[in-house]
């Protein structure tokens, strides 16, 4: 029996709606192409200021957070910062919505040296009206900018040791966080892999504690990110997470979210192109011939500028590991959709956006990121793609980059890729070069730029699924040496590509088409027959079903 | 080891060559030989506006003829003077955390300026420069003749004073970093391996970002 989430096309089937980039293109998928859908957006808390006040007061592991306050007392309030969530949810977010509160209990308890810092890491800063997004006017106008500030990774002064793992992993965090007698993270849990121990361990480390884990030889360990106890990445982090924990007092306040990315008049994007209305097909015509001749700048703004109307769907605060099995239950009541068979080939759009390009344009590199670390780790269990599989992805790859927000990024890209896409071998030669470039450390730490390894790390993201996959052709890129830099072949049409990963797979391929945004993840059965390069999806659906 | 080149004036101090230059003609011994001085700039401001358009290194030429006839003394006592009260309060917020920064990686930091050595080396002093490159006025019986030494710090000589620099200390160009906010230092920026600009004016971003150079601000205002 299918999961609702999970259709088999056949002859008569509409074209499936996807993503290339702020486009969206119509692509006919084959008989027997199945698609994997994401859920439906759980029903959202129908009081979510009263959910947030339960859940501080009836902490998990730990006393209520008024019976932790004492007047007098040093507190940093640590908050998620832009890269969650996507794109950035409609006023109230739920962040402002936290800290009134917080900060309203604060007050009743004569807590006034309190500072807010945007949990950044090696992100960009936040400017001044995307706080005003996420945190709301008062709060801004309050805290802004003395007591209300981004996290500042290279501030020699601002960095404070805290201990060190077992296995040598160095524990440094932002100063006024360690030297706090209470540090509260209120965090917005978008997907499995955000939240726990990474908030405070990693949102507010520098460059010591980060490369412990975020380097090529962990990130190939972990299967997946998505999947908590099989991510590397976050073994180590909760290694470290447990140093931070036995020296500091953390208050964690976990949110989760449902899935409604896009609002009513996008809404049908969210839905089977099968139970599309009339309307709805109009609409999606007319935004299809309206977005073709758009300039691509305007085309931006407009998708970056609508806030999604995302909606609380749970809230827990306490002991970061008491609460966080709590978020991770919900993210994957929300996200997980179950399916068998992997795929030789999976179809997917790469939208507009990443966690790392809200308000600038999806570079290469972010293309690359989306189509190798997100996408490839929407699972549990396995990928949808088999190993050697072939990924066709929709994105015009342009050689385009925000100059202040992805400064580094662009050397990284026409310099160091040109010479290798060998993760180890850039880990190697380049990363330390780049780590110490004056001109990239100041835009990071006074202008809007990523820290400047954070190229690197946006490749090592990748690690795990290019060493799973065998190609990449991206179809509709709008010049071929960006996407051969990424290692990536090109084709002009869906057709031709299909075309050419039939070379690889047969004429007879498991095709799986991911339709994401909105985001869903896939609890991948494998299944003996489908192991095998040439199976088919009478094959898939004899065992699992699906076909 | 690499090399981090810097220009001086608009890129870590507000001010730009006419600033001190005023201070000079301001304090001079009595107040009608500084009235004198200034009436002769003020004539000199339709040369000096038409060569500061059409060619950097005659303007220097032209603004530094202003300091004929005054004493390599009086130069030099009020050097701690004009520092302090006009290159001192201009630096810019950022200029001293990104020089430091350099430092911190291991740079040789050399100041590249049209301004006059003894004014520079000051705020090299100040900033931990380790070198400085800058303009020199020639004197004679102890008299500024109003001319300079070459070679004249300005516009595009200032690419091959960074080459010759770097050749003598055995630095590799491509691995030096060069930073200025003017067009006219673009043949300085030109032959570093990481230049960046900082707070240019429009014309400068525009390269700026068809090269895809860093763009940077120091003036604490981004």
């Amino acid at each position: 029996m299918n999961h609702p989430c999970v259709i088999t096309l056949d002859k008569k089937s509409p074209p499936r709606t996807l993503f290339s980039g702020d486009k969206l293109v119509k692509v006919d998928l084959p008989a027997g192409t199945r698609v994997i859908y994401p859920k439906p957006p759980l029903a959202g808390l129908k009081d979510p200021d009263a959910a947030i006040r339960y859940a501080i007061n009836h902490p998990h592991g730990s006393p209520p957070l008024y019976a932790k306050l004492k007047p007098g007392m040093k507190v940093t309030i640590a908050v998620d910062d832009i890269s969650v969530c996507l794109p950035p949810m409609k006023r109230p977010d739920v962040r402002q919505r936290v800290l009134e509160i917080v900060l309203e209990q604060m007050r009743d308890h004569g807590v006034d040296d309190v500072h807010i810092i945007i949990a950044t890491s090696f992100h960009r800063r936040m400017r001044e009206w995307e706080l005003r997004n996420m945190l709301g006017d008062k709060i801004v106008d309050a805290y802004w900018p003395k007591k209300l500030y981004n996290h500042d990774a290279e501030d020699p002064a601002g960095m404070k040791y805290v201990g060190t793992t077992e296995l040598g992993e160095p524990v440094v965090l932002n100063r006024r966080a360690v030297e706090s007698d209470l540090i509260i993270y209120v965090n917005l849990n978008l997907v499995p892999m955000d939240g726990g121990h990474k908030s405070v361990t990693v949102g507010l480390c520098g460059y010591d504690s980060l490369k412990p884990h975020h380097n090529p030889h962990v990130m190939r360990k972990c299967h997946s990110y998505m999947d908590p106890p099989k991510s590397a990445l976050n073994t180590v982090v909760e290694r470290m997470g447990k140093i931070t924990d036995a020296a500091l007092d953390v208050f964690t306040i976990e949110t989760t979210i449902n899935n409604r990315m896009f609002d009513k008049p996008l809404g049908f994007l969210s839905k089977k192109e099968e139970d599309y209305t009339m309307a709805e097909r109009a609409a999606l015509d007319a935004m299809i011939y309206t977005l073709d001749r758009t300039p691509s700048h305007l085309r931006q703004e407009i998708f970056q500028r609508v806030p999604a109307p995302y909606e609380l769907t749970g809230v827990w605060a306490g002991k970061t590991e008491h609460v966080h099995p709590h978020t991770l239950k919900k993210c994957f009541e929300q996200y997980s959709v179950p399916a068998t068979g992997q795929a030789d080939i999976v179809v997917a759009g790469v939208p507009y956006i990443s966690p790392y390009n809200i308000n600038a344009y999806l570079n290469p590199l972010l293309v690359q990121v989306m189509v190798e670390g997100y996408l490839h780790n929407l699972y549990r269990g396995a990928p949808v793609v088999k190993k050697g599989g072939t990924v066709i992805a929709f994105h015009p790859c342009s050689d385009r980059f925000d100059p202040d927000q992805h400064a580094p990024y662009i050397e990284f890209v026409h310099r160091v890729l040109p010479e290798t896409r060998d993760a180890m071998v850039m880990h190697k030669k380049y990363e330390e070069e780049f780590s110490k470039n004056p001109s990239y450390i100041e835009l990071y730490r006074k202008g809007h730029a990523y820290h400047p390894v954070h190229p690197f790390y946006m490749w090592y993201w990748g690690e795990a699924g290019r060493q799973h996959r065998g190609r990449v052709i991206l179809v509709g890129p709008d010049n071929e040496y960006v996407p051969k830099l990424l290692g990536y072949e090109t084709a002009k049409t869906f057709a031709d590509a299909l075309e050419m990963a039939k070379d690889t797979h047969g004429r007879n391929p498991a095709i799986t088409c991911m339709h994401v945004p909105p985001i869903g993840m896939v609890d991948m059965t494998p299944t003996g027959s489908s192991a095998t390069s040439t199976s088919s999806n009478a094959a898939l659906a004899a065992h699992g079903g699906e076909a | 080891m690499p090399a981090s080149y810097f220009d001086v004036d608009g890129t870590l101090i507000r001010t730009n060559l006419l600033h001190p230059t005023a201070f000079y003609l301001i304090n001079q011994g009595s107040p009608t030989k500084a009235l004198a001085r200034i009436a002769k700039a003020a004539f000199s401001a339709p040369v000096l506006a038409f060569s500061e358009w059409r060619d950097r290194r005659a303007f220097n030429e032209s603004l530094y003829a202003l300091y004929e006839g005054m004493t390599e003394d009086r130069l030099f006592v009020l050097a701690d003077e004009a520092y302090e009260k006009v290159l001192e309060p201009a630096i810019y917020p950022g200029a001293r955390d990104l020089v430091a920064q350099c430092k911190a990686q291991g740079h040789r930091v050399v100041f590249v300026s049209g301004s006059l050595d003894f004014l520079v080396k000051r705020l090299a002093n100040e900033l931990g420069a380790d070198d400085i490159i800058a303009n020199r006025l020639e004197f004679r019986s102890r008299k500024a003749t109003g001319k300079l030494l070459p070679p004249v710090v300005a516009g595009p000589a200032k690419a091959k004073i960074i080459r010759d620099h770097a050749r003598s200390h055995g630095l590799q160009l491509d691995d030096c970093f060069a930073y200025s906010d003017s067009l006219s230092d673009v043949p300085m920026l030109s032959v570093v391996g990481h230049p960046a600009v900082v707070h240019p004016d429009a014309a400068l971003e525009r390269l700026a970002r068809a090269n895809q150079w860093p763009v940077l601000r120091l003036d604490g205002l981004s």
